[in-house]
């Protein structure tokens, strides 16, 4: 049922609308900086460090947008929770767009160093994952699919577990010869990046829950991020 | 033999410590004539507590309201059916005093309506007519002691002796709620009591029923979705003369269980 105030509904539109744009100029920025660090293409990462601005300044205005719905409309109920499902969704948009933003400003310093293919299709492969979280999430928003949520918030532990796994690679790969070291930094950091897009995936996807139900999960996310014991050394 | 309609159920979410019923309602009807009004609401109301009762015009929830000090009553062909206890009284039991009734369940209305006396008067009317000043002195302590639990003390100190109905809007309601209190009663209803008046006099009123609900319980019925979500803790839903949803306020206003309550609070009712 629509509101009786028509007004009402428009900005509440508009405010899902601009939620969702930047949803696809994060998606797109995430993409870009990963397919920049693959192919060392130094003017794409230009274009993606640049394009940040760009999102959060929607960001501002989507927030701006839901402060002004909150104080005209004193919103109750479902549409309380639209609203502030919105600011947060527009908030963890805007973390990932801060991630590619520093994926991308890594091509530069990569690009002097000789890469490693299969560390990086490695990071590659965990990207596609990210990537697909995050559309798939932003789907869920754009169709208020609890269910479609819920899937992706159990799916992030497939990153995680590839993260450990590019991890103990890039551990390795440093102890082999020093002089790996400045590149696979680099290349951790990507992908911690991209394993914190899976997060921002994730806190969308319990967002969307919040706002279809009302409910928060009472449970823990599921994690399989090992990282921390790999380095830990094992008793003798 | 003909099958009767499923009875309607009503959504009940308990709070999670559930307090003490001060007023219970069973399969409450009211009838004006060959209109019915209410039907057949059940309710447990906590002690010490603000329950507000919300819902569209003509939802009953006023009818109701009336119910609980018998206002009903003074309607020539309104007939009410059911059960309501006061403290697991019958306060529909033919042996019980209305006059008396009305005393431990005062009420405040949407319009304030002061009585054409001094400030004084106003207040020391009911203990006057109940006879709960044994001395002058006594009196005088009862109407000061409401005025300041009403929060208007400080502002009518100097001139008890002015008529009532030279203050303000929010003074007066204030006023109308010292009177109520004035004769100690256990339970105050309030029909709308902040709807005829300004933001700051409605903030001190709201502020008032806040201090008020350590000590008395409280029954409102509001238009105002914010003004309940405020002041109460539990919220009432009626419509069309059923208590659709019933629960903690906070529940009912970020998640309420029932579509009609949803619509209605979001501002969605056709």
């Amino acid at each position: 049922m629509e509101h009786t105030v028509s007004a009402y509904e428009d900005e509440l539109k508009q405010l899902a609308r601009r939620v969702t744009e930047i949803g696809g100029l994060a998606e797109r920025a995430v993409a870009d900086s990963v397919q920049a660090l693959t192919r060392i293409d130094v003017e794409l990462a230009r274009k993606v460090v640049a394009g940040d601005a760009q999102i959060d300044a929607l960001q501002h205005i989507t927030e701006d947008l839901a402060i002004l719905t909150i104080a005209k409309r004193q919103p109750m109920a479902v549409d309380l929770r639209e609203i502030v499902g919105a600011m947060r969704i527009a908030g963890d948009l805007e973390r990932v767009g801060d991630l590619a933003k520093n994926i991308a400003k890594r091509v530069a310093a990569i690009s002097g160093s000789f890469p490693n293919k299969q560390l990086v299709t490695g990071v590659e492969h965990l990207a596609e994952i990210a990537l697909l979280q995050l559309k798939t999430v932003l789907d869920a928003y754009g169709s208020r699919d609890d269910k479609a949520a819920h899937l992706v918030r159990q799916r992030d532990d497939e990153i995680d577990a590839l993260y450990t796994s590019l991890f103990r690679e890039l551990l390795t790969y440093m102890m082999e010869d020093p002089r790996n070291i400045s590149f696979c930094i680099h290349l951790l950091f990507c992908a911690k990046n991209i394993e914190r897009i899976g997060d921002h995936a994730t806190n969308i996807a319990e967002t969307v829950h919040y706002m279809v139900t009302g409910n928060v999960y009472a449970d823990e996310r599921p994690k399989a991020d090992q990282s921390i014991a790999a380095t830990q050394t094992q008793p003798n | 033999m003909s099958s009767s309609p499923a009875p309607f159920q009503t959504i009940r979410t308990p709070d999670a410590s559930p307090r003490p019923t001060k007023i219970h309602a069973d399969g409450v009807k009211v009838i004006y004539g060959t209109k019915q009004a209410l039907h057949g609401v059940s309710i447990d109301i906590g002690e010490k507590s603000v329950t507000a009762f919300i819902g569209p015009s003509g939802c009953g929830k006023s009818t109701f309201l009336r119910c609980i000090n018998r206002m009903n009553d003074t309607i020539v062909g309104a007939r009410v059916e059911g059960k309501i206890t006061l403290d697991g009284e019958d306060i529909y039991n033919t042996d019980l005093d209305v006059v008396e009734l009305r005393a431990r369940v005062g009420m405040v209305f949407q319009k304030p309506n002061p009585f054409p006396k001094s400030i004084f008067d106003n207040v020391a009317y009911g203990p006057r007519i109940h006879g709960l000043a044994k001395s002058k002195a006594d009196l005088e302590e009862i109407v000061v002691t409401s005025l300041q639990k009403a929060s208007l003390y400080n502002e009518v100190k100097d001139r008890l002796q002015e008529p009532g109905t030279g203050l303000s809007g929010g003074q007066q309601q204030r006023l109308c709620i010292a009177r109520a209190i004035a004769v100690s009663p256990e339970v105050i209803l309030m029909d709308e009591p902040c709807s005829a008046l300004d933001p700051i006099a409605t903030a001190k009123v709201e502020e008032l029923i806040d201090e008020l609900r350590t000590n008395y319980t409280i029954v409102i019925v509001t238009h105002s979705m914010q003004q309940a979500a405020r002041v109460s803790q539990r919220t009432a839903f009626f419509h069309l003369g059923h208590l659709v949803e019933e629960g903690p306020t906070d529940h009912i206003f970020t998640n309420p269980l029932e579509q009609r309550t949803q619509d209605y609070i979001t501002g969605r009712f056709g």
